[in-house]
């Protein structure tokens, strides 16, 4: 309840493990930091220390997912995506070998760290990439389903957790997570708020002080990037006529933009996007970067009011 | 089955001066200097099935160079994994033999290759999967000099050395050349040979990476070799074959035209 997704990511890679015997985890260092360190300590044979070495452990991860085996590769985000994206291309996606791309310490929210530690462009750059599936969970629990959901999936993905601890949005007894679908949350007429990661939570909050002003969101947890739900998106944009997306990552090129595009094509309506300019971060406490970028509840609240002029 | 080796890798060579003077394009002169490292492969040394080319068994080739993809693709279509007359269409739009080697288009092929640097960490991922399932099965890799200029590659021998993968056993093209001049005047290499003994490795060094039988004893050499891996550097001749070809830089990446295509295709049918 209320952990990071990295820690529920760390929680069901031991439960795969244990589920199954082809699951393999690799970790460049950072065993300890992205929670693979358990996968290691409850089955050493399996997980690899590749060293810091990146482009390595992506490449070899695609060496053994040619033989049958499911490595899951974990690294922060800026190391796993930026430094080892040629690989990432031409090892992983090319073949289309099914290799688990796990990003942590992604967004903002990484905290203290500063710039070069928080990637603000991986949902862009990995969406960018023929062949990848991408995903970033909402919370603890969604991040355990997604994990499991990934070694059902038969191809290269990229998961996208967090450092910082989120609330924890769903119910762990009932939520069943669709991989290639969206889950509305709530369900309102005025406008639609398409989040994902630890914003779905944010989105959830800003619904509920909108719904006090008479204001009804939906609000859409828009957990898999690519695909994406686009039938949604449409469905949305009719219902509702105007959409909101709110992503701890750039605004270039991540949901929002994703979210542009499919309905520039399909369903022109306003598309307001809340996310992290095209700037690089800063060091702060993860939770006093969200507020830094503005990514909180009375921020969506204001622009759900630009938009509708009330 | 015995092959001839002799007069595989002639047909070889034969069969990438035509397959690269069909495209009009590509990479004649590491393709050359490959030939008697993957024919040594492929007709004498690794356990496979053409009939299956997906045989979890297998013993697998990682063409770590992959711009020498016709070599790889000569080697497979005499060994029967597709037919010979395909060669030709190499690089051709509707053609399943692409610039450089997908194992998703060409059966045959196990891994993708083309952006140097990443096949020697792929070679490792199999073996430790190959280690993981009790399977017995050797990952070849063959690296060019250029090549491992590539950072990776050493991030790679330290893996290797490090899981002590005794069963990947990797080769060198060390031709001398690349595309902008020769070895040292781009990127000097240094002691290789003390480099990848530094790294952890078994070394053997081959005066002739030319000769099949050469090739030969040091796979043999290499599969006895315990608790690390095995780098077999092979001095060999860039363009081996074709005489205006050889140890001549400018034919790293360009097809000969005209008469110069026919005395290539002379120069192999003479061979
Ligand atoms: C990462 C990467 N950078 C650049 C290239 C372009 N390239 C193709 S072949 C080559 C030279 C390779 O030289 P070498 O490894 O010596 O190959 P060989 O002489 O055996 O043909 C270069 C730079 C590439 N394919 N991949
Ligand atoms: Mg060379």
């Amino acid at each position: 309840m209320n952990s990071a997704t990295r820690e529920a990511f760390g929680a069901a890679l031991v439960e795969l493990g244990a589920m199954n015997p082809d699951v393999v985890s690799l970790d460049a260092d950072l065993a300890g930091a992205t929670k693979s360190a358990g996968f290691k300590k409850a089955f050493p044979e399996r997980f690899f220390d590749m060293g810091i070495a990146e482009a390595d452990m992506v490449s070899t991860a695609a060496g053994l997912a040619s033989a049958g085996k499911i490595p899951f590769a974990s690294s922060f985000s800026v190391f796993i995506v930026d430094r080892a994206l040629d690989q990432v291309r031409n090892s992983v996606c090319y073949p289309r070998l099914n290799v688990k791309l796990v990003g942590s310490h992604a967004g903002p929210s990484c905290g203290e760290d500063g710039g070069t530690h928080q990637a603000m462009e991986d949902i862009a750059v990995m969406r960018s990439l023929p062949e990848m599936c991408v995903v970033v969970p909402a919370d603890d629990v969604e991040a355990r389903a997604a994990v499991l959901a990934a070694a059902e999936y038969d191809g290269p993905m990229y998961l996208r957790v967090a450092r910082l601890a989120s609330p924890t949005v769903y119910n762990a007894d009932s939520y069943s997570f669709d991989l290639l679908h969206g889950d509305i949350i709530c369900d309102g007429d005025d406008l639609t708020i398409v989040a994902c990661g630890m914003m779905v939570g944010r989105a959830l909050e800003a619904a509920d002080l909108l719904a006090d002003q008479g204001i009804r969101a939906t609000v859409v947890n828009m957990h898999t990037i690519k695909p994406i739900d686009a039938e949604l998106l449409e469905e949305c944009a009719r219902k509702t006529g105007h959409i909101i997306t709110v992503e701890e990552a750039s605004v270039v090129g991540g949901l929002g933009s994703a979210v542009c595009e499919v309905l520039a094509e399909r369903y022109p309506v306003p598309v307001r996007r809340i996310g992290v300019p095209d700037v690089f971060g800063r060091s702060g406490e993860g939770s006093q970067m969200l507020d830094y970028y503005r990514l909180n509840k009375e921020h969506i609240v204001e622009v759900a009011h630009e938009m509708l002029g009330r | 089955m015995q092959y001839d080796l002799q007069a595989i890798t002639k047909q070889m060579r034969i069969d990438i001066v035509e397959s690269v003077n069909a495209a009009g394009c590509g990479h004649p002169g590491g393709s050359l200097s490959a030939v008697d490292v993957i024919a040594t492969l492929y007709f004498k040394h690794m356990n496979i099935d053409p009939a299956n080319p997906r045989w979890a068994d297998r013993d697998r080739f990682v063409l770590s160079k992959g711009h020498a993809a016709p070599a790889l693709y000569a080697a497979l279509a005499e060994r029967g994994y597709f037919p010979r007359e395909d060669l030709i269409t190499l690089r051709k739009l509707d053609s399943y033999l692409q610039g450089h080697p997908n194992m998703n288009d060409t059966p045959g092929v196990d891994m993708s290759t083309g952006s140097l640097g990443q096949g020697l960490s792929a070679a490792n991922g199999m073996a430790l999967a190959g280690r993981l399932d009790g399977k017995d099965y050797y990952v070849y890799v063959l690296l060019g000099d250029g090549e491992s200029q590539e950072g990776q590659v050493w991030e790679a021998a330290m893996s290797a050395a490090h899981y002590k993968l005794d069963h990947v056993i990797a080769f060198l093209d060390l031709n001398g050349l690349q595309i902008d001049g020769s070895n040292d005047e781009v990127m000097s290499l240094g002691d290789i040979a003390a480099k990848w003994r530094a790294f952890g490795w078994e070394v053997i060094e081959l005066p002739d990476g030319n000769d099949c039988n050469e090739i030969s004893v040091a796979i043999t050499r290499a599969k006895a070799t315990v608790g690390k891996p095995t780098m077999i550097i092979c001095h060999t001749v860039k363009g081996k074959g074709v005489s205006f070809m050889e140890n001549a830089v400018e034919w790293h990446g360009q097809a000969p035209k005209g008469e110069l295509a026919e005395r290539a295709l002379a120069d192999v049918h003479a061979l």
